[in-house]
């Protein structure tokens, strides 16, 4: 009896988790134990690898939406958006506590982490980057809180949050614009080592736009994974909405870089033979061009199929992006060849499907996705829709409280 | 004290070793011979089609790893040397990532790893006496003195042998300097030196992105606020209507059910 609700049990997502986990525990292991040249193919020529390309710069980057579309709710007051406030803020919240998980991992002494803290140096862009992590870490858990103190029934923290949410949305937005660019001028300091066709002046510049069009495409992309595992979905048509802002904000990351190329003579650069001009092409087209063809025609638009791709190609192309910047392009000038062993690769599957769990997990916890699709003629919409929002207004779970006013 | 510098004149290498075989000795560190930089080895000879190039740190005169590491763990002494402190270092590995001319190496079979490079032996130039491996340096390819002394030492050499050393010193204006130069009889690219480096002081690079977060700051905060404030407003007045408007209809109804 109960071997065969273990076997039940078993599906396919699970032993790959499974598997993963016990990849992920022996390479933890060894990792603690013997030091990262045991796991990693790093070396002194090349000392960031697949951890900080994917994990941290793709994971904070695709972390973005929570602060977009929380300002677009909140500050901008298009209420519209309110239902995919929740998932976004989860994801982003998600995001950074794996950023921090892969810290752990790719710091050489981890036990230092909080370093930063009290030993500075303001002209260290690293410096910038870790208290960007510190701090938007705290506000994401502050502005996800409501959603765990209302399943808790707790109402005086709701309404402390509720007093300070506006500020809360405020630092938000300021700290992921400073993170997200900050990232990008990481690589400022390496104007000898980073192929011409990424290093630009412009860098930051760069990281910010693509991270809010990457954020949005994370959301659409959620929203139909969620809809496949729990049948639960957003709106249609405020997924379209956000493909068409997908859209605007690609158009500008376009014109920004062929501009910069220009800019910088470097439009040479494009008619080279060479693995890095094929890995930009492989970028731009699909991560930029594609995307903008498939968006921007409103009976392409308008199918699920078409949406959901093009948020997935422009979620690769600002991967590929990324591991450009990190790892393509610094390679000819490290003399050296990086791939990433096993053991990395292992890690960041383990990172990436415990922010699927996690997510996954919270969904069936937490009322996160919220029915908008009210039954005619009902007054219930617009009811859920408060719902959705950082704190819960009415609250028609506990009849007699004292109304937040808004 | 003046500001420090090491003149190695390649022409003058016999590539003996005994730099550093007295800079293992001096630091501590393991025994045997090294041709590559290594955590264990901060200077080396290496062999380009027949000469003989010793590396080291260059200490530069602004330090690009000095300006990245985010605990302050690297510094630049007044007097030249770019030192580290271990006990500060989280391992992130930026100055490595950041060295323009790739010297500072890692323990990566460390559990509880360092990053490691020359340090010039500040300790004993603070005491007055030269690097270990210039003292012991049988031919003299090594000298140390101070920088400005050793560059007009330099000039000098170029000057008065022409045909024998390539018209440049390295190091006097890479990446604004630094304080350790080379003199050579080939040019310095051929030997693996990176001659289409930045004559300017890389920390400048990021040091202008971060001046900008203040007005990031205060403008974006402005203007988020302003927004709100606006959006805030028109909510409020479309409450106050509709509250007027049921106030009215109220009314109303209640003068109807009077007549």
């Amino acid at each position: 009896m109960e071997m065969k609700t273990l076997v039940k049990k078993l599906t396919f997502w699970r032993s790959v988790f499974a598997l993963l986990l016990g990849f992920g525990i022996y390479t933890t292991y060894l990792r603690y134990t013997h030091g990262l040249g045991a796991v990693t193919n790093l070396s002194d020529e090349f000392p960031w690898g697949l951890w900080i390309g994917f994990d941290i710069l793709c994971g904070v980057g695709l972390a973005a939406g929570g602060f977009t579309i929380a300002a677009t709710v909140y500050i901008f007051d298009i209420k519209r958006f309110r239902p995919i406030l929740r998932p976004t803020i989860l994801t982003a919240f998600l995001g950074y506590l794996l950023v921090i998980v892969a810290l752990m991992f790719d710091l050489g002494r981890p036990d230092r982490i909080w370093h930063a803290i009290i030993m500075w140096n303001p002209h260290s862009v690293m410096f910038e980057v870790a208290w960007c992590v510190m701090l938007y870490t705290t506000v994401l858990a502050l502005e996800f809180s409501p959603v765990v103190f209302e399943k808790l029934g707790w109402e005086k923290p709701l309404r402390w949050i509720k007093a300070v949410a506006i500020p809360l949305v405020i630092v938000g937005v300021l700290l992921s614009t400073l993170h997200q660019s900050s990232l990008g001028s990481l690589y400022l300091i390496v104007p000898d080592k980073l192929y011409g066709l990424w290093y630009s002046p412009l860098l930051p510049v760069f990281f910010f736009v693509s991270a809010i069009g990457v954020g949005c495409a994370m959301t659409i992309f959620e929203s139909f994974m969620s809809f496949r595992a729990f049948g639960k979905r957003l709106e249609t048509d405020l997924l379209r909405d956000l493909g068409r802002v997908i859209v605007v904000v690609l158009l500008a990351y376009l014109a920004l870089k062929v501009g910069d190329l220009l800019y910088r003579g470097k439009l040479s650069l494009l008619g080279q033979a060479k693995t890095e001009t094929y890995l930009y092409y492989l970028e731009m087209g699909m991560g930029v061009l594609l995307p903008i063809v498939l968006l921007a025609v409103p009976k392409l638009r308008k199918s699920y199929n078409v949406l959901f791709f093009s948020a997935l190609l422009v979620i690769l192309g600002f991967i590929l992006n990324r591991l450009n910047v990190s790892i393509t392009g610094m390679a000819v000038s490290s003399g050296v060849e990086y791939f990433p062993s096993w053991m990395e690769i292992s890690i960041t599957m383990l990172i990436v499907a415990v922010g699927f769990g996690v997510f996954a997990l919270a969904v069936k916890k937490l009322v996160i996705f919220v029915e908008t699709e009210a039954p005619e003629g009902s007054h219930l919409s617009s009811l859920q829709i408060d719902e959705a929002s950082l704190v819960r207004e009415p609250a028609p779970r506990y009849p007699g409280s004292v109304a937040i006013e808004q | 004290m003046k500001k420090k510098a090491i003149l190695v004149d390649i022409t003058k290498c016999i590539g003996c070793g005994a730099c550093q075989l007295a800079c293992k000795a001096k630091n501590g560190l393991p025994e045997g011979e090294e041709q590559k930089l290594s955590s264990t080895a901060y200077t080396v000879i290496e062999e380009k089609d027949g000469v003989n190039v010793r590396r080291l740190c260059m200490h530069c005169e602004s330090p690009t790893c000095a300006s990245v590491c985010p605990v302050g763990a690297i510094q630049k002494t007044s007097y030249g040397p770019v030192v580290y402190t271990p006990d500060k270092c989280i391992g992130c590995r930026y100055c490595m990532q950041a060295c323009p001319f790739q010297v500072p190496r890692y323990e990566w079979d460390n559990s509880t790893p360092k990053m490691q490079k020359c340090n010039l032996c500040y300790d004993r130039i603070a005491d007055g006496l030269p690097p270990a491996c210039v003292e012991a340096c049988p031919t003299g390819a090594s000298i140390f003195g101070d920088r400005d002394e050793i560059l007009q030492e330099a000039r000098r050499r170029i000057h008065e042998n022409p045909d024998q050393y390539v018209q440049y010193i390295y190091g006097e204006s890479e990446v604004g300097g630094t304080s350790v130069l080379y003199l050579s009889s080939v040019p310095f690219g051929s030997l693996g030196f990176k001659t289409d480096i930045s004559k300017e002081p890389l920390p400048m690079l990021t040091l202008e992105a971060l001046s900008k977060i203040p007005s990031v700051v205060f403008a974006g905060g402005v203007f988020l606020y302003g927004v709100w404030w606006i959006t805030n407003r028109r909510k409020e007045v479309r409450k106050l209507e509709e509250r007027l408007k049921a106030m009215e209809d109220e009314e109303e109804t209640h003068q109807k059910f009077k007549v």
